[in-house]
């Protein structure tokens, strides 16, 4: 099996980033609110890409920043997949009123756009970790549901589905050994544009003061942490908002590579 | 009645009935969660009478069904209801704000689609190309960038380093229409990057698709420029998925105009709207989500209904 350059290059970046979020303590320099020196020193030596808006190492916030963004958009991403690709694939082989009832609910939830929904929600809720979490994942798994249940409709309607069910196979057996393990490859796809997405997300809303909460630090915030500082010229707030955009794209080019790779497996053209 | 009124009278009564249902997730969704109004506005420390007198002023002792139920009729005859944080009528609050939001939306639609449609017969007709390959490179990326760090890119690179426009887009009543327009040119920018990306995807996606059909071979066998075969033949066939995607990313412009007035400070509906999520201003909150909503679902009613319009196949029965 042959791995196309640009594929490579983002597992590499991807790789990179996970494992700075994982071992993030180890790599910072210094503690994530810990303040260390001026108002926007310049990089320099002790601080590579220089101090925030109140003094603090920013390669340090911009590592810690990571692990949250990165732990919560993958939280998110997990339980938008489970739910969604459970309740869809439900939905598929349950058919009538349990999937118009579901679908219905899911094109109610759709229309309304997902960052005004959400915010309609945070202005009710507190605004914590968990809460941010299972409002991403909630809103993100109708995406997924409608994938899910689009993959299976087509999947249920096979020969070995039916041989399944007139076995008298329950319905837990028909949609984790005889939809899931076909329907992977198409979800496998998509977990990669809705970890992007949730990523995204989180930083917009972080980035309007209603996500991730100081002192804790995430790339959003730390990009309206700084955003006062552009206007004079400094370009503290541009950083986050690069790792954003690299995190993004190396992403992108994995989910491409694995998308094309299952088109072809379906006889597509790779 | 004609069988293309028939399906365009029932597009819109079910988006109207979509709408319904989504003031209800709005309201009644929210009045279901955990929380409680009264205690957020007073904090930990209030006490169970000033609490009690707070939920009867606002209403909150009455199930959430009439309340609901008034809430709806209120917006129906243009009572938005007043805001709990300044004790100011919503509807006047939001008139003044709702015009700038309109203006700046409308200025990004207006330069992206004619562009966004143009790059896209550009690509498809250098398909492969070095046009092609630049055109999806540069908009793969602006794909892959949330909408502030779009707009804070723009905002260092045009209005601080090389000083071309302002940075913060200040509007009052009484300006100009050049001032005015001088003022939201950099948001105008941002939401134009933002959007013109999916479009013009879509755009050369649909134009690409149209073009493996027999009869551009035969335009082409014709001795028809390549230009022109898209031009022609492509172009009026891509029509319908063209208009969509268009519409879909116009409803997209309202997510976008949220982040993109935080970003440059501009007095709109999206300012107004995460201002008062901070403050957790309910009815504030609540009112703005459902214009928000109810423009993105006409929107999409929209498209919907001029995809059937631009479908010849459904102007002729048979």
């Amino acid at each position: 099996m042959r791995i196309p350059i640009s594929a490579l290059v983002g597992m590499v970046f991807t790789g990179a980033f996970f494992l700075a979020a994982i071992f993030a303590p180890l790599i910072a320099p210094y503690g994530m609110a810990e303040i260390v020196g001026g108002v926007w020193d310049p990089a320099s030596e002790a601080h590579w890409l220089g101090t925030d808006a109140i003094g603090r190492d920013l390669l340090s916030r911009m590592i810690y920043g990571g692990q949250t963004t990165i732990f919560v958009a993958s939280a998110a991403t997990v339980l938008s997949f489970t739910l969604g690709s459970v309740l869809g694939f439900s939905a598929a082989v349950a058919g009538g009123w349990t999937d118009q009832g579901l679908s219905r609910l899911v094109d109610l939830v759709m229309a309304i756009p997902a960052l005004i929904l959400a915010l309609v929600v945070l202005s009710v809720l507190p605004v914590t970790l968990t809460v941010l979490i299972l409002v991403m994942g909630l809103l993100d798994s109708t995406r997924v549901f409608r994938l899910a249940r689009a993959v299976a409709v087509d999947i249920t309607v096979m020969d070995y589905v039916e041989a399944a069910r007139l076995r008298g196979e329950g319905w837990g057996w028909i949609i984790f050994r005889e939809i899931l393990p076909n329907a992977l490859s198409p979800l496998v796809a998509e977990l990669g544009l809705r970890f992007i997405f949730a990523v995204l997300f989180i930083s917009t809303l972080s980035f309007l003061g209603l996500g991730v909460q100081p002192p804790l630090a995430d790339w959003g915030g730390i990009v309206k942490e700084n955003a006062s500082g552009l206007v004079y010229g400094i370009p503290a707030a541009l950083i986050p908002a690069f790792a954003i955009a690299a995190l993004a794209i190396s992403v992108n080019l994995v989910a491409d590579w694995v998308l094309s790779r299952t088109t072809s497996l379906k006889g597509g053209r790779g | 009645m004609h069988p293309v009124l028939t399906l365009v009278v029932q597009r819109i009564a079910l988006g109207l009935l979509l709408l319904f249902a989504v003031s209800a997730v709005i309201f009644l969704g929210v009045a279901a969660l955990p929380g409680d109004t009264a205690q957020a506005i007073l904090g930990q420390s209030a006490t169970p009478q000033a609490l009690a007198n707070l939920r009867a002023e606002m209403g909150l002792d009455q199930p959430a069904l009439t309340r609901y139920f008034n809430w709806l009729g209120g917006i129906l005859t243009g009572d938005l209801g007043t805001s709990l944080s300044n004790r100011t009528d919503i509807a006047t609050a939001i008139g003044q704000r709702l015009g700038n939001t309109l203006f700046l939306a409308a200025w990004a639609a207006v330069i992206s689609v004619p562009l966004a449609i143009l790059l896209g017969l550009v690509a498809a007709r250098y398909n492969g190309r070095w046009p092609d390959k630049l055109i999806s490179g540069v908009t793969l990326s602006t794909i892959s960038l949330p909408e502030f760090v779009v707009g804070y890119l723009v905002l260092y690179f045009l209005a601080v380093k090389w000083q071309l426009f302002p940075s913060v887009a200040m509007v009052f009543p009484g300006m100009g229409i050049m001032e005015r327009l001088n003022a939201v040119i950099l948001p105008v920018i941002v939401l134009v990057l933002v959007v013109l990306a999916h479009m013009m995807r879509m755009t050369r996606a649909a134009i690409l698709n149209v073009m493996q059909s027999a009869y551009i071979e035969t335009a082409e066998l014709k001795g028809l420029s390549p230009m022109r075969v898209i031009w022609r033949h492509a172009f009026p066939n891509a029509v319908a998925p063209v208009v969509n995607v268009v519409m879909l990313n116009l409803a997209y412009l309202v997510v976008g105009v949220v982040v993109v007035e935080v970003v440059f400070v501009y007095p709109g509906m999206g300012q107004y709207l995460v201002d008062h999520v901070a403050k957790r201003d309910l009815p504030v909150v609540q009112a703005v989500g459902l214009i928000f909503a109810a423009v993105y679902i006409g929107l999409n009613i929209m498209a919907d209904v001029i995809s059937i319009l631009a479908n010849p196949r459904l102007r002729h029965p048979k």
